[in-house]
């Protein structure tokens, strides 16, 4: 089955990157943009086929080496599940 | 004066730091491969600056997970001396042995230039040639070196005189909260710093003042 | 799938660049309508890249070789003696069109396939350098490219770990559409430790190694139309991605596989990768080759015989083996954790075959695809001669000192800086004079010698006069080298041109090479390497022509090196040269006052040669402080340079004989500015009239101002505000394209 990992920037944790894009789109003229955060997508296949186990997994990886728990957060998502 | 060099692939600086420590000490490092399980004897561990594993997915992740670094995490513990510069602090910051994270510059930018460091303590293996308060030069090569804590660890490092180096406020080239430029473990053995002492040894480099973090740490052990 | 046996129609023939006439040479070669593959191949040889046809002819008439000269072009780079043993082996290649189309990435491309040049040939990159040539700043691309340039640049020199230590960077309308990107990288090695890419020895083993091959720059025009694609697949990427960490580890694993004794021949695979430097290792041998497609590693699935021979993927070599070697081979593969195969084999028969699937997809007479090349003699028309322009024809400034503000603080003339803290230029910790002096200067072994590296050519001077501006290249070039104190030895070149079938762009490439031939000669400094990018050209609008010359000097003794910062105040500021005040094509004259008109600075070698090897005796001697040459914008911003650098401020005393503002802004060529300690002064005056070497005391160092008898007094901190402003200020502008 497929997961989808987003990675994120925890609140507090200065984004420069994502005041970056919110800049920019302020000098564009898009009105009304307020915090802008950035982060970062993974794809990964596993072989695993039970949900539960699956999650499992994929949350050790993400403590383990996705995600710095230090500064990021991480949200995983399930090809139906 | 026995030292050890990591090398990780994608270690950049491992030449220059293996031509300091020669320099300085008068005895050959020894270079370990990351693969490797155990180290040798020696007093002064160092990981050395770069891009292991290209940093692709975070600064010093993937190097963090190498089998060497169980090794260096056990003699870290045992009180043995451990300098990570640039990528090593990133390295060390992400196995945990030292506290905080380095985000990406606050101006998102590489950034390569001299700067000045405040000696924000002097009581430490790695400082105790300069006089405290002392303000040095120090060149500074990366991408990611924006230090990071929540309060209460800032406030914790700070309490236990555990910053070892800031930057001047005028110099800071990357964002770092509280200006630091460097700090220690608990023990005050283990010592991660963005900037590169190993670039300013020789007055042909433009200065010497990046020798006294490698004499302060030969001297306690000779 | 693509066939192979697909219909060779003209159309087809045209889409692979091949002209009609170029088609019945395949023929008449090969004696039957090739494969689909086998066009594929003839285009990658064939195209001006790889096979200089348009340029073959005026390389010939270049100086290539000396005494110090290993080997000159023909191998991934040239080398070069420096003593001891030791050789510098170095070269510069564009990367113009990819840089344009995606700055990041072609730019670090660029970076990394001329290090991949250098380290090929057994040396370890020590220097890197770059030319940028940019868009007007208020072309609504510009900022992007920049942004995107210095960064790809950054990014892949940086991670690599090599210090780029030089450069150029230049705006103007002219590459709006056309921006430059040549990237220059020097090595070292021992003398006895080069490695070529002829292969010797038949029935042995040719290794890839490196990153797998994906469908990479593939000519996606060509085969993405939907007649050749019943499978309507991805669109092929025509745009490289850079790998540096790759790059990184390919750089230790193939040095230290040299070691071993191992490697017999080696080619890095650059552009047309796997075509080039398969034919290259087996017609440099007269060999043949045998390859099984089958062995290589891909990244994609489905990949043929076409695609894989055309690919550009980046980070892969190819190399001959011993085969009695072959188990230390893989251990260091292994080692560094990169994909190798053995791909094919040398053979006896002289042809080029190719294997996918058992089938054989290409069979070529090897030798033929190099040698029987298309060569063009090109009709060309030199540049109209323009009259010079009397310095009093050029209007003079209302205020000296405002001029002076405003020229520092031009796109062209401000400071890089915000360009080189991108770049890690101290790593290796041998950088002894970084970016933003006369010439970047880095130490190399135990014996305290050192190396000089410089990028220059101006290309409004060439435009205006392609043989003049040709040798002014190469002049400054040897002029920067010199002024740090060291012996230019020899050059690259990356000559960048239009479209060369139009006679005017192919006068201009005729005078260049006229002019950079016969300086390079007079100043005994051969090009060993070097690489031409024609057909720069949207539009009808063809870039300047710029011939960029990178030259690399010997220091014997690199701590008698000096910088151009005055050191000291109260030193006497002395002029070495004839300063006639020459404003035609200026900085002054373009950016100022507005016009380009006029013949550009004569260039007179006798007299570089001899004022330059007279500054480089008095810095060996030590004899003078500072040393400058005067370059774009003149004397007087040659001064304020020294000056701001070495934060120490001068009083000038103009020369009487021409207008205020030709002395100031005249950019006479075979001229440095020299500080020399009070009590020294009257001696160097001495000597250089001995040698017959035109002096004028100009001024003394000292204050915190630039004064210039008559004019009101400009403050070091007002100079240093104009010229390190623009620069930054234009690039925190928002990227909105």
């Amino acid at each position: 089955m497929k997961a989808r990992i987003k990675i994120t920037l925890k609140t507090g944790v200065l984004d420069p990157q994502g005041k970056a894009i919110s800049h920019a789109l302020d000098q564009l003229g898009f009105d009304g943009i307020g915090d802008v955060r950035q982060g970062k997508y993974i794809e990964v296949d596993l072989a695993e086929t039970d949900p539960t186990k699956a999650r499992a997994a994929l949350e050790d990886m993400c403590e383990r080496v996705l995600a710095n728990t230090v500064i990021e957060n991480y949200a995983i998502e399930l090809d139906g599940a | 004066m026995k030292s050890a060099v990591i090398v990780f692939p994608g270690s950049n600086r491992e030449r220059d730091m293996l031509y300091a420590l020669e320099h300085i000490s008068g005895h050959k490092p020894i270079a370990v491969w990351h693969q490797e399980t155990s180290l040798p004897d020696v007093d002064l561990i160092v990981l050395p600056g770069g891009f292991s594993y290209g940093d692709y997915l975070r600064t010093g992740a993937i190097a963090g997970l190498s089998p060497i670094m169980k090794a260096v995490k056990e003699k870290a513990a045992k009180g043995v001396r451990v300098l990570g510069v640039c990528n090593g602090f990133q390295i060390l910051t992400e196995t945990g042995i030292l506290p905080g994270a380095l985000l990406r510059n606050a101006h998102l930018k590489f950034v390569c230039k001299q700067v000045r460091l405040e000696v924000a303590t002097n009581a430490s293996v790695f400082t105790s040639r300069y006089t405290q308060g002392q303000v040095i030069d120090c060149p500074v090569a990366h991408h990611d070196g924006n230090y990071f804590a929540d309060e209460d660890t800032l406030n914790r490092l700070e309490g236990e005189d555990r910053v070892a180096f800031r930057y001047t406020p005028e110099t800071n080239p990357n964002g770092s909260i509280r200006n630091i430029a460097g700090v220690m473990n608990d023990q005050k053995n283990v010592l991660g710093m963005m900037p590169h002492p190993e670039n300013l040894i020789e007055p042909a480099q433009g200065g010497t003042d990046g020798r006294g973090i490698f004499e302060s740490a030969l001297e306690w052990v000779a | 799938m693509i066939k192979n046996d697909v219909d060779i129609t003209p159309e087809l023939i045209a889409e692979h660049g091949l002209k009609p006439d170029e088609y019945q040479r395949i023929l008449d070669l090969i004696g039957r309508t090739p494969t689909l593959t086998e066009l594929g191949i003839f285009s990658a040889m064939w195209n001006e890249h790889c096979s200089y046809k348009s340029s073959k002819k005026w390389l010939r008439t270049l100086p290539t070789e000396g005494p110090r000269v290993i080997e000159g072009p023909g191998e991934n780079a040239g080398v070069v003696d420096i003593d001891d043993g030791d050789v510098v082996v170095f070269k510069m290649e564009s990367h113009n069109h990819p840089s344009f189309i995606s700055p990041y990435e072609g730019a670090a491309t660029g970076v990394g396939g001329i290090l991949r040049d250098v380290f090929t040939m057994g040396a370890r990159p020590v220097a890197a350098m770059n030319a940028l040539r940019f868009g007007a700043p208020e072309n609504e691309r510009t900022r992007h490219i920049v942004s995107g340039v210095v960064e790809g640049v950054g990014g892949y020199g940086n991670c690599f770990g090599v210090p780029t230590i030089g450069g150029e960077v230049n705006f103007d309308a002219r590459y709006n559409d056309n921006c430059l990107v040549n990237a220059f990288a020097a090595g070292l090695a021992k003398a006895d430790g080069i490695f070529l890419s002829e292969a010797k020895g038949v029935g042995l083993p040719i290794v890839y190694l490196g990153s797998k091959t994906g469908r990479d720059g593939i000519h996606g025009a060509t085969m993405a139309s939907a007649e050749f694609d019943d499978d309507s697949e991805e669109k092929r990427p025509t745009v490289q991605i850079g790998d540096p960490f790759s790059e990184k580890l390919l750089l230790e694993a193939t040095l230290e596989l040299m070691q071993t004794g191992a490697v017999i021949a080696i080619q890095d695979m650059g552009a047309a990768g796997l075509t080039c430097s398969a034919v290259e290792m087996g017609a440099k041998g007269n060999l043949g080759v045998r390859l099984d497609l089958d062995q290589v590693p891909c990244r994609e699935e489905g990949m043929t015989a076409y695609e894989m021979m055309l690919s550009e993927s980046q980070e892969r070599m190819l190399m001959v083996l011993d085969p009695n070697k072959e188990e230390e081979a893989a251990a260091v593969f292994k080692k560094w954790d990169l994909d190798f195969a053995i791909v094919g084999e040398t053979t006896d028969d002289q042809r080029f075959k190719v294997y996918r699937h058992k089938e054989l997809m290409a069979d070529l007479p090897i030798n033929d695809l190099g040698d029987e090349a298309p060569e063009y003699d090109r009709p060309w028309v030199p540049s109209p001669k323009l009259d010079p322009i009397a310095p009093s024809d050029v209007p003079a400034p209302a205020d000296l000192g405002q001029a002076l503000l405003q020229l520092v603080s031009l796109p062209d003339m401000c400071s890089r800086r915000w360009v080189w803290e991108q770049y890690d230029n101290l790593i290796q910790g041998n950088t002894i004079a970084g970016p933003g002096g006369d010439a970047a200067v880095i130490r190399v072994g135990e014996e305290g010698k050192g190396l000089a590296f410089s990028l220059d050519v101006t290309p409004r001077y060439c435009e205006a006069d392609p043989v003049e501006g040709g040798k002014q290249a190469v002049a400054e070039c040897w002029r920067n080298i010199t002024a740090v104190g060291a012996e230019p030895l020899a050059a690259t070149d990356n000559l960048n041109f239009g479209n060369p079938e139009k006679p005017e762009i192919m006068g201009q490439f005729v005078g260049c090479i006229e002019g950079i031939g016969e300086a390079c000669l007079a100043l005994d400094m051969p090009i060993v390497s070097g690489n031409v990018s024609l057909y720069n050209e949207t539009n009808g609008q063809a870039i300047l022509p710029t011939p960029a010359i990178g030259g690399v000097g010997l220091l014997p003794d690199v701590t008698k090196r000096i910088g151009k910062s005055f050191v000291a105040e109260g030193e006497t500021i002395i002029l070495i040269g004839t300063h006639t005040g020459h404003l035609g094509q200026s900085i002054y004259q373009r950016d100022i006052v507005g016009k380009t008109a006029g013949a550009p600075p004569k260039v007179d070698l006798a007299a570089e040669k001899k004022h330059g090897d007279f500054v480089r005796n008095a810095i060996r001697g030590g004899r003078v402080t500072a040393v400058h040459d005067i370059s774009d914008g003149g004397l007087l911003v040659a001064v304020a340079e020294m000056g701001m650098s070495g934060k120490i401020g001068a009083t000038l005393t103009p020369s009487k004989d021409i207008p205020l503002h030709a002395w100031a802004f005249g950019e006479d060529q075979a001229c440095y500015v020299v500080t020399v300690p009070t009590d020294g002064a009257n001696a160097l005056l001495k000597e250089a009239k001995t040698a017959g070497i035109p002096t004028q005391v100009i001024g003394t160092t000292g204050g915190s101002e630039l004064t210039v008898e008559g004019v009101s007094p400009i403050s070091l901190a007002d100079l240093d505000a104009a010229h390190e402003g623009w620069l930054p200020k234009y690039m925190s502008a928002p990227d909105t394209h």
